[in-house]
């Protein structure tokens, strides 16, 4: 085979791979959007769940995840961020920097089952927080950590050198340069980390079973220490506990179609900021 | 004529490698002063202790006396950050903030504030716009660089061709009125035009500043400089008058480099 012709082997190849990937996610979105679309409607997203949730709508659980989803952003983006820093910053050549950089690859392998383990024992029971948002949150908030501090070291150590220095030639302090060059440039980086995290808290199941996800609910949780719906869970208790599994088929795929619409839409915000500081500070 | 800096057996380690061995120099004020020799010889290295940039190694150690003013600035109860807002320094590569031209040269004046004397005490307060706007447009003008410039303040400093990035990068050094700037062989990613426009600027700069230079350019630190220091090997070989060094050089090493014949 001459060279020209391995070019365009090696270039199909290369293409048919990137088109089976957008194939995957549209065959998925499509097939979920047939099964799930008759049953969509106003009522559907804004009622409760009523008749052993095979009636009404699940509200509950589009709320409990949407503040599962929060709590992962408010407790997860600002440890992972700042120990990012930590390792990029203060850290990067030592040997307590390279056991901590070790330390978060392996969490970052460990199973969710066993974070859900890990949470029940902390939050749920030791710390007394019960079966409750708080304690589901704050561990799906621990699951994400090793993912949202990878993504943030990366764009931390991405922000070249010379500008350091610059900073610091200039008189500024370590943090000072940090704050006003190191984090702003880094954002879009963070911001990719963040839709990573919230994407794959929001997905969770195994967690929340050990830590407070109710079946069925007829309110919303009345704080963070009340037991919540969660979109995934309800997918799961409908898919294999309801009473009539066919007749809830149209509940299955709805509420995946929802959970996909919630997880796309906190995206496209973190998209849209990543955007606006990618092109505030070019490079 | 003042001494600016004064430096005292000033050694610098890298781990085991002695790369500074004790060098005794005199660096005048208002003049400009190059540091020449061949890659590796630790002239870099050198201008790096005069504002403690090399204590961002951590493997680096430098031992010895830096007197500027009468004060030691290598000694470690000095303000780092105090140091390097009175010595400014332009690096080899033009290193641009990725923000607007003018918050490139803003970013420092407002970072240290305005210090003023309120009933005998020191204070510091923020600039006011109008304070800003008269140290941006000084500092580029100084930096031979506010005609160029002065429509699109707004746009970002990375726009700017090679030579004007390096015009910016002094402009943002002179914002904060530095005594001392030291320059790490800042042409040496121009062409010959931006280069000129930089050496010109930097023989003009010594009325008002002490200038240092890193050049690998023999022919840039004859034409700009008033004194010559050459490095090999981590000593200073020799240093005077810069007429004086590539005429009639003293040592034999100093006049193998300046004729080609070892470097």
């Amino acid at each position: 085979m001459n060279r020209k012709a391995k070019e365009t082997v090696y270039f199909s190849l290369f293409r048919i791979c990137a088109v089976l990937v957008v194939l995957a996610l549209v065959v998925l979105v499509g097939y979920i959007a047939t099964g799930g679309l008759e049953r969509l409607s106003v009522e559907f997203l804004t009622a409760m769940p009523h008749h052993a949730n095979t009636e009404g709508g699940i509200f509950p659980a589009i709320v409990g995840t949407f503040l599962l989803m929060l709590i992962v952003v408010a407790v997860s983006v600002p440890i992972g961020v700042m120990s990012a820093i930590y390792l990029v910053e203060y850290e990067s050549r030592s040997w307590m920097g390279r056991i901590f950089k070790l330390t978060i690859y392996n969490l970052a392998g460990v199973p969710s089952i066993v974070y859900g383990l890990l949470g029940l024992g902390i939050f749920v029971a030791y710390l007394g927080f019960g079966f409750s948002l708080i304690s589901a949150g704050l561990t799906l908030s621990i699951m994400t950590l090793p993912l949202m501090i990878s993504a943030a070291r990366e764009a931390i150590a991405a922000v070249p050198s010379s500008v350091r220095e610059a900073s610091l030639a200039m008189g500024a302090t370590k943090w000072q340069t940090i704050w006003h060059h190191v984090l702003p440039y880094a954002l879009p980086g963070i911001f990719t980390g963040i839709i990573l995290s919230v994407s794959r808290a929001a997905g969770e199941t195994a967690p929340l079973m050990l830590t407070g996800v109710a079946t069925s609910l007829q309110r919303l949780p009345d704080g963070f220490f009340d037991s919540f719906m969660a979109l995934p869970y309800h997918i799961y208790f409908m898919a294999t506990q309801s009473s009539n599994l066919l007749a809830t088929r149209p509940i299955q795929y709805a509420t995946a179609l929802v959970l996909l619409l919630l997880v796309l839409g906190m995206n496209l915000i973190a998209i849209v900021m990543r955007k606006r500081y990618r092109d505030k500070y070019k490079w | 004529m003042t001494t600016a800096i004064h430096t005292e057996d000033l050694h610098v380690y890298f781990d085991k490698n002695h790369a500074l061995k004790g060098v005794n120099m005199d660096i005048q004020k208002n003049e400009v002063t190059s540091v020449i020799g061949p890659s590796g010889c630790g002239k870099s290295t050198f201008i790096r202790c005069i504002n403690r940039m090399n204590d961002l190694i951590p493997s680096c150690t430098v031992k010895g006396k830096i007197i500027v003013d009468g004060q030691d600035i290598n000694d470690d109860a000095v303000d780092v950050v105090d140091v390097r807002r009175r010595i400014g320094m332009v690096f080899q590569k033009p290193n641009p903030f990725p923000k607007s031209i003018y918050e490139n040269v803003a970013y420092a004046p407002r970072l240290h504030g305005v210090a003023e004397e309120v009933n005998g005490k020191i204070r510091r307060r923020k600039h006011t716009k109008k304070e800003l706007d008269e140290i941006v447009e000084r500092s580029l003008r100084r930096a031979a660089l506010w005609e160029e410039v002065k429509d699109r303040l707004e746009k970002g400093g990375l726009s700017l061709s090679g030579g004007q990035q390096q015009r910016l990068c002094i402009a943002r050094t002179l914002s904060i009125h530095p005594e001392i700037i030291l320059f790490d062989e800042p042409c040496s990613a121009l062409d010959p035009i931006a280069t000129a426009k930089i050496e010109d600027l930097l023989v003009d700069l010594k009325k008002d500043y002490t200038v240092v230079i890193v050049t690998h350019s023999m022919q840039q630190a004859a034409r700009i400089s008033n004194r010559t220091a050459f490095f090999y090997l981590g000593d200073l070989i020799e240093m005077g008058d810069t007429k004086q060094i590539f005429e009639r050089p003293h040592e034999e090493l100093t006049e193998q480099y300046i004729t080609g014949r070892m470097g």
